[in-house]
């Protein structure tokens, strides 16, 4: 995957670059706002991390004049500014996802991944399959081996958001975001709580775990050791 | 300071300007009505005169008529020396004087069929002129008749009347302006008083405030209200100064323990150990971020930054939700958690930040009430009632509880109670609470639930619900 950073701290961006590489994918630095829109209407990138404040030309307007000119490269925005009304002007001037600093790298990664997944033209996926686990979108019939498994309403939303990023992790935060539409940070470990009681019903009567837990980071579901 | 100088400033006040601007006013007034008033004077006098006159001139009329030439001689003769104040003039049709106490016949009488003003000299030794009101009578057979009425008494009083109403004027006009000058003189008193507190609180002597006069005028109501602003102030600034004392404390402890874990990680050998430090460091990191996130959030909330995200909605549905979110976790840990929350009760405010406190609230609730003596009936309720014009959010729970006398406490920044010390947490849960619901216009209460903490959260219902 081939990302832009555009960042005016060097350290953290040489962090970002370095991370990014050894997690498999190469990331194009960028000092400031100008050049990082230069960089991302020359280069085909699959994802731009945006810093919100940049010496010359800030994030958001950036971001802006990006999309004025059509370019549809995901967008996820970077900054020390973390309240609702920060990341609602965000994601209005166009970003795709909001990250607060400071941020822990698994929680990048992860939402760089998800970003990216995106970019694929969306086709309307009408079933989400993995392994044997099968979720049928159009009758919100979920499915293992055949055998039907009986959801609660949010249980389903989040089978189906851990099934839509299939394959890549995801974290309590993102899950927070998505399924709840919550934006906090919990002191206790509720999402963990809903994530076993899914498992419970997906995993349990079955011989190959699919919903994994990866250590400091969140949870995938995939095919396979996490 | 120099007296002109004083004098300058006194004139430059607004109560100066608002005093000239008055007794101009007032002036101008005074002036017509003076005015109004002297010719109204004159005119009765003269009117007065000029019917005495027609009195006059009917009856020698009458002589003439009865006694011919003759006897309308003696007549005004007689009338001439017998010391009235009549005046008389008598002339042949060749202009020749007859009789009369007047020694010639003034010309603009003479020609003015319906009489007038004329200045006459009462004896030749002075030839002091004095004014005179007559009426040229027609008795026939070719005789010029005058008869007058000396007005110069009437005219010296109406003269003096005049003088005596300007004096008067000019009186009234010092008279304001002195009492303008010395209203100003008060007021500039009064403000520099008030901006003498201003200078040496801005100088530095925070504790310094303006002295209330106790009249109860618009100056002390100032006075009040400046003082209030201070006090506010003042209680934000040490609000402040604890906030950052505490934040001394609470970031160092953090601080020290991660510095300490990465030390100790480094003390250790073997790729595992450092691992094992290195997590436990960045765990520590995280608390930090976590405490210093949650304080920026209360600070901002407290400064009243709500920026254009409020939206209506139904509230009940709302603590709904976050109670499904949270009934797995209460039910794990062994807890009774019971519901009773109606919908259709609407709020108007920032969702997240509702959503927060109400997390916070329940957060405390399942992270104090079930641990403490590992019951086994620990029990939390959410409800939600409609009260009066607000809607109350309550979390109860029955674990230890909170001593009365520590309840304003832990709304406080920072401020955790000794047993909760080594409890995770940034407290700053009911702080954030607290914020969340004065953002809001409402408020927090803490109460006994015998067993156990009741905390209720009040926010004001939208305005068409109520």
């Amino acid at each position: 995957m081939h990302v832009l950073v555009v960042e005016d701290d060097r350290e953290t961006a040489q962090f970002l670059q370095k991370a990014l590489k050894e997690s498999g994918h190469v990331a194009d630095l960028a000092e400031d706002g100008e050049m990082g829109q230069e960089l991302a209407e020359q280069g085909n990138y699959d994802v731009l991390i945006v810093d919100r404040m940049l010496p010359r030309l800030d994030g958001l307007s950036m971001i802006r004049e990006l999309r004025t000119k059509g370019m549809r490269t995901p967008v996820l925005i970077l900054s020390a500014l973390g309240e609702v009304d920060d990341r609602v002007k965000g994601l209005r001037a166009g970003g795709d996802d909001y990250l607060t600093k400071p941020y822990a790298y698994s929680e990048l990664l992860a939402r760089v991944e998800a970003l990216a997944r995106r970019s694929v033209p969306e086709e309307q996926e009408t079933r989400y399959v993995v392994d044997g686990l099968v979720l049928d979108r159009l009758s919100h019939r979920v499915t293992r081996d055949g055998e039907a498994i009986q959801l609660q309403p949010r249980e389903y939303r989040l089978l189906e958001y851990l099934m839509k990023h299939a394959g890549q992790v995801v974290t309590r935060t993102m899950l927070l975001e998505h399924v709840w539409d919550y934006h906090f940070d919990p002191q206790t470990n509720v999402i963990d709580v809903h994530v076993s009681r899914l498992r419970a019903k997906i995993d349990k009567n079955f011989e190959k775990p699919l919903l994994h837990t990866v250590r400091g980071a969140g949870y995938t579901i995939r095919d396979g050791p996490a | 300071m120099a007296l002109p100088e004083r004098i300058t400033r006194a004139v430059s006040t607004t109560s100066f300007r608002v005093a000239a601007i008055t007794v101009a006013a007032y002036l101008a007034f005074a002036g017509l009505v003076v005015g109004v008033l002297l010719w109204q004077t004159n005119r009765v006098l003269t009117s007065q005169v000029l019917t005495t006159l027609d009195g006059e001139a009917q009856q020698l009329r009458a002589e003439a008529q009865s006694g011919g030439t003759a006897a309308l001689v003696r007549a005004v003769e007689t009338r001439s020396t017998s010391g009235a104040p009549g005046l008389y003039y008598l002339g042949d049709a060749e202009g020749r004087k007859l009789a009369g106490n007047l020694s010639r016949l003034p010309p603009e009488i003479a020609s003015n069929p319906s009489g007038g003003v004329f200045r006459y000299s009462p004896d030749i030794v002075s030839a002091k002129e004095q004014l005179a009101v007559a009426i040229p009578v027609n008795v026939g057979s070719g005789l010029q008749l005058i008869v007058g009425r000396d007005v110069e008494e009437q005219r010296r009083f109406a003269s003096e009347m005049g003088t005596v109403y300007f004096l008067a004027l000019g009186f009234l006009t010092l008279g304001g302006l002195v009492a303008g000058m010395a209203i100003s003189r008060v007021a500039l008193r009064r403000i520099e008083t008030i901006n003498a507190a201003a200078r040496s609180i801005m100088a530095g002597d925070m504790a310094r405030r303006i002295v209330v006069s106790g009249s109860g005028d618009e100056y002390d109501a100032m006075a009040t209200n400046l003082n209030a602003m201070l006090e506010r102030i003042d209680a934000l600034m040490s609000g402040l100064r604890e906030v950052s004392d505490n934040i001394a404390h609470d970031l160092k402890t953090p601080l020290t323990r991660l510095r300490n874990s990465a030390e100790a990680a480094l003390r250790e050998t073997g790729e595992t150990a450092y691992r094992e430090g290195l997590e436990h460091t960045i765990e520590k990191a995280d608390e930090l971020i976590k405490t210093f996130n949650s304080l920026l959030l209360v600070a901002r909330l407290e400064a009243g930054a709500l920026e254009g995200n409020a939206e209506t909605f139904d509230v009940g549905r709302v603590v709904c939700d976050v109670a499904e979110l949270y009934e797995p976790v209460a039910e794990e840990r062994g807890m009774d958690f019971k519901v009773d929350v109606d919908t259709g009760l609407w709020v108007t405010g920032n969702r997240q930040l509702i959503v927060q406190a109400v997390v916070n609230l329940i957060e405390n609730a399942i992270k104090y009430s079930g641990k403490a003596e590992a019951r086994d009936d620990a029990e939390i309720a959410i409800d939600l009632r409609d009260h009066d014009k607000n809607v109350e959010i309550i979390v109860a729970d029955n674990g230890p509880g909170i001593a009365a006398e520590d309840r304003e406490r832990v709304l406080k920044r920072f401020v955790r109670l000794e047993k909760s010390r080594t409890e995770p947490g940034t407290g700053l849960g009911l702080s954030l609470v607290q914020a969340v619901a004065r953002l809001h216009g409402g408020a927090v209460r803490l109460e006994d639930n015998c067993p156990g903490l009741r905390v209720v959260l009040t926010l004001p219902k939208h305005a068409d619900d109520r």
